[in-house]
């Protein structure tokens, strides 16, 4: 083993520091291929026979990527047809720290044994270790490693093999110099570009290349259509002498020439700076980090109301610009203007690849076509490639590699197709990706945590464990439920009280933390539930097998074990780890059934019938102190077996064994909730529900005083003692609204960390500490929860993050941010379902109620679908009607007729299919008749037997 | 920006060592001629001198006096030029008073303080450049210094520190380890009986994994006491045949 030492100078914080660092090198590390006879590596990654047919390279080889090459075309390497490739140490490093994103899914790949990557630690071998020459940028130096590693490993390689040819080594760059400089010196190399479409047989990966640097010049004229972006260097200068503002870019939906920058000042303070005009928006893509400046007060514009979208064939030059820039300006009052400014700079990119649809050039044989993101924020991209046809109709991604000052449209390239538009799988694709959900299958390194088939429950598992299999727990869960996470049981004990058990799946027994499942698991932060589809937090094995809690086998549980009187008082309450044998996975229904049926009496039965008794006791109490039952409709879909395509629709139904369960994970939470604050003040994760701001109220307020109703607002209390009351003779579905409305003004509900704030209380629940224990299957705050009050009864071991307030915090806002976009997700899945369902039952008329009223619109609920539509009384094609709107109210006057909140109409439901992206449910009027507006009831069509399926 | 990786997937550290792998010991006896026993010391970029004057008669207070055994002074100091930023006090400061403590109780395990009753032994150790386990290194020359000084010990005594990062425990770290978030323990040991001289850790580590570091940590002190040795025996025969002549 040889020693040699670097010599590095390093800045920090403006002081110049000389670091000096030892560097050893080794005769010790091995190339890695199997065809080696010198090296001892016992696991080879590379194989014997790399085959990749090449028009290029017709001889056996592996690949050895530059740094560029991995940063711009991970995209490429990732594809399953790229094998044995050879990573060096320094372009792992580069990689790591240029970009984390980048790096994360490189180790992805090195990790993947099919795809035979190697990594080679080429900084530490004796003969490939080069040291920085004078004069040598740090850059060129590792350019220069990169080709001594690679001629290192040509070399290496003809010795070994004798029989057959040697394998060789193709070095994949794309700069010009490095590659001069590689050819010299007898390497094999050659541009990403051309070798990859030298591959036969898979022209579809051309697509996938990022446009490199010489190919974005010939793309568009040279003309410059934007002003250049300032070095970070002047950016921070200014953003420190307070010229420049820092914030994130958000576009407008509606305009696309119009933005809005929100720079977050300290404290308190967060302003707006508005943005117009392609110059100024000068190649931001919504959610970059901008430097903007803002511009003298007198140029300073009001936001527009007018609805732009950038439409039309690819405009290379910007001549029609100017006039619907103009169009923008129309002068607005003095009082209406709002900061403006113009982007001087791009602090941080935030793109990420992009779900839409090619809008195919018009000339035929081009190869440069226009990209329509499904986001209406994002600019439309320039890609190119040569399966436009194919991919015309379909549902694509592509990301986006760069925006060159003289291009209108930034530049990307395809990544990969998701299916064709309107199909049920792609669409569900394109809302996970659009909404962030996390949903590729589990990577080998989270799978290999798993724990091993067969699984045995073994004596070392039984330590800290009590026995429970014995008990007659059982679920009860909706039908079709396969990640069971709760059971229960209730019996008499010999005092005369009742034992009231909830067993929770152990699911911090199988995630350890910190590793690969548990990052994983935290990062996905939930589990989505889409119509007909699931994407798990965890894996299934153990979501729907070891920690699913079904009948008849022996599950690991985590059980919160209640004495009760039977008046529901708790007497004792208990937390232990325990091994559990559920003797029955039943559905709401058959749990209701079991109950009502007075013929059974076997232990299940009465188990339940304890519950059911203790539940409507405690519901009772928790209504008495101001719980808000709260009402929102809905749906449920009937799925055709054969085609998954909806069928019917209901809207769930209530039972009573629903309210038992849930009452008795109510009690659970809560226990647990104070146990684990008594124990970690903090650092327990909470759930809180904030009471919202008396200002919520004021469209209940107005809507219940509409109907001569009276509803108060002071407490939770009052707010559901006053719901209870609230009803109106001949309206039986009043009530229904008015509680429909009053969840609308709710906050929403947020982990957090007990160490970060003061306010625990939760208004829905009324209970003053809350939190979430009975859902680690498919909730990541549970699986925290856990561990803490596995800690707290010295049931499990800790470790530091979970002590870590600061940590916990920010745990708990991405987990709060996940389970906003899961619920975002799930309601644009239940909208696409709806749709397909009204595509297939053509047109309807249905009867429903108003729900708001808006200044040139009603919005209509319909109570038998759960839908909710908005009729508009102004289209482009018709005259305007008359149309007068009263906020009080609040009504709308339409021509002679008068609408209010709760009003009873008659709509007529259709699918608007116009724009293929955003299809949407359109309602027109059929009931009350006013001329020029309502229309007359269509022919509804008779439902064929098998609705036909058009695709 | 991410941190340093310290651990790479191929388990190469930094500087390219293995987790269990040592930096590279080398070291004098016997460089200063004024001395009873000195010795100088390099473990990779950290490296000390260290100076034992005595056994002598007690000097200052006689209150000091110990009527069975010696009394050890130590002294640790860092040179001005020995780290990036020059530093202001090389010796007094409350890291360095907390060392010369530290290596007074490591020596007083190992030296046979009772065959000197009411002398004093005294320890001058100073790093002139430091590069991390700054601790072990001073106790390693120290041991090579006590033994020039031909005072009678139980053993060597190795020291050496060791950290514990992605579930691994790494032997010997660097400065740049040591800086990068790792919880570190320092460990001196009489390797013959195995006996711990002084352990000590100051950094959170989960009881579970203690054992194994203490492990490690041992098998680390072996290697160095293995190269100490060496560099004994090598002295004792240049010594031998300088005499002969």
């Amino acid at each position: 083993m040889l020693k040699s030492k670097t010599f590095v100078k390093k800045t920090r914080s403006g002081g110049v520091m000389k670091i000096v660092r030892e560097h050893y090198l080794r005769d010790d590390i091995w190339c890695g291929s199997e065809v080696c006879t010198e090296c001892k590596l016992e696991s080879t990654a590379l194989q014997r026979d790399p085959c990749i047919e090449s028009n290029l390279c017709s001889y056996p080889h592996y690949l050895i990527p530059d740094t560029n090459v991995v940063l711009h075309q991970i995209d490429v390497l990732e594809d399953p047809v790229i094998r044995n490739v050879i990573i060096l140490q320094t372009v792992l490093a580069e990689v790591r720290h240029r970009s984390a994103p980048v790096y994360k899914r490189l180790k992805d790949v090195v990790h993947e044994k099919e795809k035979n990557f190697y990594t080679f630690t080429n900084e530490h071998h004796r003969e490939t270790f080069i040291e920085r020459e004078p004069g040598e940028t740090a850059n060129d130096r590792n350019d220069r490693a990169i080709r001594v590693a690679a001629k290192w490993y040509s070399e290496h390689l003809k010795k070994s093999e004798s029989d057959t040819d040697p394998i060789k080594v193709v070095l994949l760059t794309n700069d010009q110099g490095n590659k001069q400089k590689a050819e010299e010196s007898g390497l094999l190399v050659y541009k990403c570009e051309e070798y990859i479409k030298s591959l036969i047989g898979n022209p579809e990966l051309v697509d996938r290349l990022a446009l490199s640097n010489d190919d974005k010049n010939d793309i568009t004229s040279s003309k410059v259509l934007f002003p250049e972006h300032l070095p970070l260097s002047r950016i921070q200068a200014g953003l420190k002498n307070g010229t420049f503002l820092q914030g994130t870019f958000r576009a407008s939906r509606d305009n696309y020439l119009e933005a809005t920058v929100f720079v977050q000042g300290e404290g308190e303070e967060s302003t707006e700076v508005l943005i117009q005009g392609l110059q100024n928006l000068n190649r931001s893509v919504y959610q970059d980090v901008v430097a903007v400046q803002l511009l003298p007060r007198d140029q300073w514009v009001a936001p527009s109301s007018v609805v732009l979208q950038d439409e039309g064939a690819a405009k290379d030059d910007n001549e029609e610009e100017g006039e619907e820039e103009k169009e923008l300006r129309v002068s607005a009052a003095e009082a209406a203007r709002k900061p403006t400014g113009r982007v001087v700079g791009i602090i941080k990119r935030n793109w990420r690849p992009f779900c839409g649809m090619l809008n195919a050039s018009i000339i035929k044989e081009s190869t440069r076509h226009l990209f329509t993101p499904a986001d209406r924020r994002i600019p439309r991209i320039r890609i190119e490639t040569r399966q436009a046809d194919a991919l015309a109709g379909q549902r694509i991604m592509v990301a986006i590699d760069g925006w060159p000052k003289h291009s209108r449209y930034p530049n990307g390239h395809f990544v990969r197709s998701l299916g064709s538009a309107g199909d049920k799988e792609t669409e569900q694709q394109v809302l996970l990706l659009e909404h962030d959900v996390p949903h590729q299958a589990f990577s080998q390194a989270v799978l290999s945590f798993l724990p091993k088939m067969p699984w045995v429950i073994t004596p070392e598992v039984m330590l800290n464990r009590e026995d429970l299999r014995s008990l007659t727990v059982c679920s009860v869960d909706p039908p079709g439920c396969t990640d069971i996470d709760d059971a229960l049981h209730c019996r008499e004990l010999d005092n005369g009280n009742l034992e009231v058990g909830v067993h929770i799946a152990d699911v911090s027994h199988f995630i350890r933390p910190n590793n690969a499942l548990d990052k994983e698991a935290a990062n996905r932060g939930t589990t989505v539930y889409l119509c007909g589809k699931r994407i798990d937090m965890v894996p299934e094995l153990l979501s729907s097998n070891l920690c699913s809690l079904r009948s008849n086998v022996e599950r690991l549980a985590f059980s919160c074990i209640w004495e009760m009187n039977h008046e529901a008082e708790i007497l004792k309450t208990r937390f232990t780890k325990s091994v559990i044998n559920s003797k029955a996975s039943l559905t709401y229904a058959e749990a209701q059934m079991r109950i009502d049926d007075a013929t059974q009496t076997d232990d299940i039965t009465k188990s339940l019938r304890g519950l059911n008794k203790l539940a409507k006791i405690l519901k009772k109490h928790r209504i008495l102190k101001g719980a808000l039952t709260l009402s929102s409709l809905e749906v449920r879909f009937h799925i055709d077996s054969e085609t998954h395509d909806p069928i019917d629709l209901q809207t769930k139904e209530l039972m009573e064994t629903n309210s038992m369960v849930e009452e008795f994970m109510l009690l659970a939470n809560i226990s647990v909730a104070q146990k684990i604050y008594d124990e970690f003040p903090d650092c327990a994760m909470l759930r809180k529900h904030p009471a919202p701001p008396p200002s919520n109220y004021d469209v209940l307020l107005k809507a219940a005083k509409s109907k001569a109703v009276e509803i108060h607002t002071d407490s939770a209390k009052a707010l559901a003692d006053s719901l209870d009351v609230a009803k109106v003779d001949g309206f039986p579905y009043f009530n229904t609204l008015l509680r429909i409305l009053a969840t609308r003004c709710m906050m929403q509900a947020v982990y957090f960390c007990s160490g970060m704030d003061s306010d625990f209380h939760h208004y829905g629940l009324a209970s003053p500490i809350y939190t979430h224990f009975t859902s680690p299957i498919r909730r990541y705050a549970d699986i925290i929860v856990h561990r803490l009050l596995a800690v707290a009864i010295a049931a499990d071991k800790t470790y530091p993050d979970l002590m870590d307030k600061q940590k916990q915090s920010a745990l708990s806002n991405n987990l709060n941010y996940r389970h906003k976009m899961s619920q975002y997700a799930q309601r644009a899945s239940v909208a696409f379902h709806t749709q397909l369902f009204f595509k297939s039952r053509g047109i309807l008329n249905e009867e429903g109620f108003v729900l708001f009223v808006r200044k040139n619109a009603i919005i209509v609920l319909i109570p038998k679908f759960g839908l909710e539509g908005t009729v508009f009384f102004d289209s482009k094609d018709k005259a305007a009607p008359k149309v007068v709107f009263d906020e009080e109210g609040p009504s709308l006057m339409v021509e002679q007729h008068t609408f209010h909140i709760f009003d009873r109409v008659k709509v007529t439901i259709s699918l608007d299919a116009s724009n293929i992206q955003h299809q949407k449910i359109r309602m027109s009027l059929i009931e009350p008749v006013i001329p020029g507006v309502s229309v007359s009831a269509p022919e509804v069509q008779p439902q064929a037997k098998k609705p036909r399926l058009d695709r | 920006m991410a941190g340093l990786e310290l651990l790479s997937d191929q388990g190469y550290r930094l500087d390219g060592r293995k987790a269990t792998e040592l930096r590279k010991v080398q070291a004098r006896m016997g460089v200063f001629a004024q001395a009873d026993g000195s010795a100088y010391l390099e473990q990779g970029n950290t490296k000390a001198l260290a100076v034992v004057y005595g056994p002598h008669e007690v000097r200052g207070a006689r209150s000091r006096i110990r009527h069975d055994r010696a009394v050890i002074n130590c002294q640790y100091s860092m040179a001005t030029f020995s780290t990036a930023e020059r530093k202001r006090r090389p010796h007094g400061d409350r890291k360095s008073t907390e060392m010369s403590l530290h290596l007074k109780q490591t020596f007083e395990a190992a030296v046979m303080t009772q065959l000197y009753p009411r002398s004093q032994i005294d320890i001058y150790v100073k790093i002139l450049q430091s590069d991390g386990g700054n601790y072990s290194v001073c106790v390693n020359a120290a041991t090579l210094a006590v033994i020039d000084a031909g005072i009678p010990m139980r053993d060597y005594v190795c020291a050496c520190t060791v950290g514990f990062v992605d579930e691994t425990p790494l032997a010997d770290l660097c400065y740049a380890e040591e800086s990068g978030g790792v919880s570190s323990l320092a460990l001196a040991l009489l390797p013959r009986g195995g006996q711990i001289a002084l352990l000590q850790m100051d950094a959170r580590l989960h009881q579970d994994h203690l054992e194994a570091l203490i492990e490690a940590a041992m098998t680390a002190c072996k290697g160095v006491s293995k190269v100490l040795d060496q560099v004994v025996r090598q002295h004792l025969q240049e010594a031998s045949v300088a005499s002969a002549e």
